[in-house]
C-alpha cells in the first residue's frame, strides 16, 4: 500500500468518512461541468428538490456540441439536440448560481483547457468532472478523477463522490527529449511501455527528469492521456514550474492568501521516502516522435519504426492488432512515414493550448497545406485562441491554409458538424484513435503531436517533423 | 441513516415479461437517450415493443397489466449497454422490483442505485409465476428481500438476490446521495480544512 504519496495526503484530506459498503466519502474541491453529462444529473437533483450544496466550487462551460464557426455558434443552434443541452446547461446554471463560461463571454472552451489557464485547478485540490480526461488537472499535482452521472448527481447533492481509492504507480521517466519531440510523444510512449490497460486500479504519478523538465502545458497533455493508460487519475508533483504558471490567474491566490497556499502545495508533494504500489521506468532519452498505426492509443510507434509485425506483438494483443491492420490498412513491418492524409485536425484538451498552436505554427510558417488536406485549427478555448491572434499565430496558420475556428471539442469526438468523412484518414492531435470516434465509422485516425499534425498537414502524409524543420 | 428508505418488501401485482436476452435498447430505445432528463423515461419503457408497426398501442404486457409494480423476466434481462436510462425507464413506469431468471450486471448495479431490487429464481419457479400472473393477473404478489423468498399463489418460494444488494437496500445505504447528505456537517468541516475553500 502506497504511503506519504501526494495521492495520500490529497485523499486524506479530503475524507468525509467511510460510507457503509466500504468507500470512502471524498470531498470534491472543484466540480466541472459541461452541456452533455449534467443535465439528468440536475434532473435528478429537481425531483428531490436538493440544492446544489457548494454552486461556488462548480464551474460550467460548454465544449462537446458547439459548433466551431461564427454562423454555426448562432442561437438557436441548428442542432435541436445541442440547442436543448446548452439551453439545459444555461438554465441550470442560472438557477443553481453557478459561473457558466458560455457562448457569450471570451472564456468558453474545453473544460480541461478553461480550469487550467483561469487558474482554477491548483495543486492539492480534488477535481471531478462528467468526462474521463478529468486526470488533465492532475498536472498542477491534484487527483482529477472522471465521473459518470450519478456521481454528478452526488457531487452537487453533497459536494462529495463516493470512491475505492486506487493503488499508486511511480512512472518514473527518463532522459531528455530532442527537437521535435514534445510532450505528447512522451504520454504516447508511456502507453506503448505499459499498455493500455496497464494503469486499470492504479493512479500515474509521473516523475523523473523528462516529466520535470516540461512546462505546464506538457504536463497537461501528459496527464491528460492517463485515461488512455487506464489509470482513472494522473499526477505530477508541484513544483516551480507549476507555482510560476498559476501566478497571476484569475483564481490564483494573491498577497499572504499565495504564500499560505504555497505552504499547503509544499506540504502535499510526495515525500521523498514515499512509499508506491510499484514504480516502473520508462526511457524516454532521444526518441523520436510518436505516431498511432493502429485503433487504440497503446498502438503506436517512434515514427522512425515499423509497423510491428503479429510476432512482434505480445500474444493477448494479436487479435487487436489484426483488426487495427485491417481498419487503417497499414501494412506489418512497413513505416508509417508515407501513408496518406486527407484531414489534418489540430486542437483538443490534450493538444489545444497556446505552446502547442505555437509549435505547428514553426512547422507552417513559409509552408502551405497540401492541395488535397483539409486542415482545421480549433483552439481549446476562446482565450487560447485570442492569445494566439494577438501574437499573430492565427495569420500563420490562415495564410497555410489551415481553417481557423473557435473553441470547443470539434473533431476529437464529432459531435458537431465537425466530422471525418468515410475512408478519410486524419492526423490528429487529439487522444482517442477508436473507431469511428471522429465521424464516420469508416474514418481512420493518426494520432501524433501539433508539429506533426502541421508536418502531415504541408506534406499531404505522415513524416518526421524533424526532417520537414531541418 | 437518515433519508434512504429500507427495503425489506415490495408487495402489489406482477406483469409477465417474457423472453431471453431482452436488451436495454428493447427496454428503453436509444433515440430517447437524447433527452436531457430522466423525468419522460417511464413513457419510454419498451416504447416500441409497446406498439405496432403504425405506432398503435399493442397488446404488450406493460399495456396490458396496468398497475402492475413487480415485472417477472427470464434470462439475462437488461443486457446491452450501460444506459442508467432503462432501469429509468422502468422504475418511473412504476416497477418497483424484479423478478428474472438472471440480470445483466450493469443492469442490476443501476437497479440498486435507484432502490429496485432485482431477485433472481430458477427457470421453472419463473414460469411458474409469470403463468400464474397470467392466469390471475389482480392477485397479490410480494417479494421479500429480507427472507430472499417470493409468495404467490398461497405459496413461499425460495429466491436469490445479490449480496450487495441485499444489504444495500435492507440497510436503507443504496442510495448515495442521501447517504452523503446525512454527513453534510462534516463535509462542511472538511470543505472548511482546506486552504483553497472560501469560508462559509
Ligand atoms: S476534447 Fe475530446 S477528449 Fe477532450 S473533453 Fe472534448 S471530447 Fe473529451
Amino acid at each position: 500500500m502506497s504511503n506519504g504519496t501526494l495521492y495520500d495526503k490529497v485523499w486524506d484530506r479530503h475524507t468525509v468518512t467511510t460510507l457503509p459498503n466500504g468507500q470512502d466519502q471524498l470531498f470534491i474541491g472543484l466540480h466541472l461541468i459541461h452541456e452533455v453529462t449534467s443535465p439528468q444529473a440536475f434532473g435528478m437533483l429537481r425531483e428531490r428538490d436538493i440544492d446544489v450544496a457548494f454552486p461556488d466550487r462548480t464551474f460550467a462551460t460548454t465544449d462537446h456540441i458547439v459548433p466551431t464557426t461564427p454562423e454555426g455558434r448562432e442561437r438557436p443552434l441548428k442542432d435541436d439536440q445541442a440547442e436543448n443541452m446548452l439551453s439545459a446547461l444555461e438554465q441550470n446554471t442560472e438557477e443553481a448560481g453557478i459561473t457558466f463560461y458560455g457562448l457569450d463571454t471570451n472564456k468558453q472552451g474545453i473544460t480541461h483547457v478553461v480550469a487550467p489557464e483561469l487558474g482554477l485547478s491548483q495543486p492539492g485540490m480534488t477535481v471531478a468532472c462528467g468526462d474521463s480526461h478529468t486526470a488533465t488537472h492532475g498536472a498542477f499535482g491534484s487527483i482529477g478523477v472522471g465521473i459518470g452521472t450519478t456521481q454528478i448527481r452526488d457531487v452537487l447533492a453533497t459536494g462529495c463522490i463516493a470512491a475505492d481509492k486506487q493503488k499508486v504507480r511511480r512512472v518514473e521517466v527518463t532522459g531528455e527529449l530532442g527537437d521535435g519531440v514534445y510532450a505528447k510523444d512522451v504520454i504516447l510512449k508511456i502507453i506503448q511501455d505499459l499498455g493500455v490497460g496497464g494503469g486499470v486500479g492504479h493512479v500515474y504519478e509521473y516523475g523523473g527528469e523528462a516529466i520535470k523538465s516540461l512546462d505546464m502545458e506538457g504536463r497537461l497533455a501528459v496527464c491528460n492521456m492517463s485515461i488512455e493508460g487506464g489509470a482513472r487519475a494522473g499526477y505530477i508533483n508541484p513544483d516551480e514550474t507549476t507555482y510560476e504558471y498559476l501566478k497571476g490567474r484569475e483564481f490564483a491566490p494573491e498577497g499572504d492568501a499565495w504564500d499560505e497556499h504555497v505552504e499547503y502545495w509544499e506540504s502535499i508533494r510526495s515525500d521523498e521516502d514515499a512509499e508506491y504500489d510499484d514504480v516502473v521506468e520508462v526511457d524516454a532519452d532521444g526518441i523520436a516522435p510518436m505516431v498511432s498505426w493502429g485503433i487504440n492509443p497503446g498502438q503506436v510507434i517512434e515514427v522512425t519504426d515499423p509497423v510491428p509485425t503479429p510476432e512482434e506483438v505480445p500474444k493477448q494483443d494479436r487479435e487487436a492488432a489484426q483488426k487495427a491492420y485491417d481498419h487503417m490498412d497499414v501494412e506489418p513491418g512497413e513505416s508509417m512515414q508515407g501513408y496518406g492524409v486527407d484531414v489534418a485536425f489540430l486542437g483538443t484538451c490534450t493538444n489545444g493550448r497556446v505552446s502547442d498552436f505555437r509549435e505547428a505554427a514553426k512547422v507552417l510558417e513559409g509552408r502551405s497545406v497540401d492541395d488535397d488536406v483539409w486542415a482545421l485549427a480549433v483552439p481549446g478555448s476562446e482565450t487560447v485562441r485570442a492569445e494566439c491572434e494577438k501574437a499573430g499565430i492565427d495569420e500563420v496558420f490562415r495564410e497555410a491554409g489551415f481553417e481557423w475556428r473557435q473553441a470547443g471539442c470539434s473533431m476529437c469526438l464529432a459531435m458537431n458538424d465537425d466530422k471525418l468523412g468515410a475512408g478519410e484518414v486524419c492526423a490528429s492531435s487529439s487522444n482517442r484513435n477508436f473507431i469511428g470516434r471522429q465521424g464516420d465509422k469508416a474514418g481512420r485516425t493518426v494520432l501524433m503531436s501539433p508539429a506533426m499534425v502541421a508536418a502531415a498537414a504541408v506534406e499531404g502524409e505522415v513524416v518526421d517533423v524533424r526532417e520537414v524543420l531541418n | 441513516m437518515a433519508g434512504v428508505p429500507q427495503i425489506r418488501r415490495i408487495a402489489g401485482t406482477g406483469v409477465p415479461i417474457r423472453g431471453d436476452d431482452i436488451d436495454t435498447d428493447q427496454i428503453l430505445p436509444a433515440r430517447f437517450m437524447k433527452e436531457v432528463t430522466f423525468d419522460n423515461m417511464g413513457e419510454y419503457a419498451f416504447y416500441d415493443a409497446r406498439r405496432d408497426e403504425n405506432g398503435v398501442i399493442n397488446d404488450h404486457p406493460l399495456n396490458t397489466y396496468t398497475g402492475a409494480n413487480i415485472a417477472v423476466v427470464n434470462r439475462n434481462f437488461g443486457c446491452g449497454s450501460s444506459r442508467e436510462h432503462a432501469p429509468q425507464g422502468l422504475m418511473r413506469w412504476g416497477m418497483e422490483g424484479i423478478v428474472g431468471e438472471s440480470f445483466a450486471e450493469i443492469f442490476r448495479d443501476n437497479c440498486k442505485s435507484l432502490g429496485v431490487p432485482a431477485m433472481t429464481a430458477d427457470a421453472e419457479t419463473v414460469d411458474r409465476l409469470q403463468t400464474f400472473i397470467e392466469e390471475n393477473p389482480e392477485a397479490g404478489i410480494e417479494l421479500d428481500v429480507r427472507e430472499k423468498t417470493i409468495t404467490f399463489d398461497g405459496e413461499v418460494v425460495d429466491a436469490e438476490i445479490d449480496h450487495a444488494m441485499r444489504e444495500a437496500l435492507l440497510e436503507g445505504t443504496w442510495d448515495t446521495t442521501a447517504v452523503m447528505r446525512s454527513n453534510m456537517d462534516r463535509v462542511r468541516d472538511v470543505a472548511n480544512s482546506l486552504p483553497y475553500v472560501e469560508d462559509r
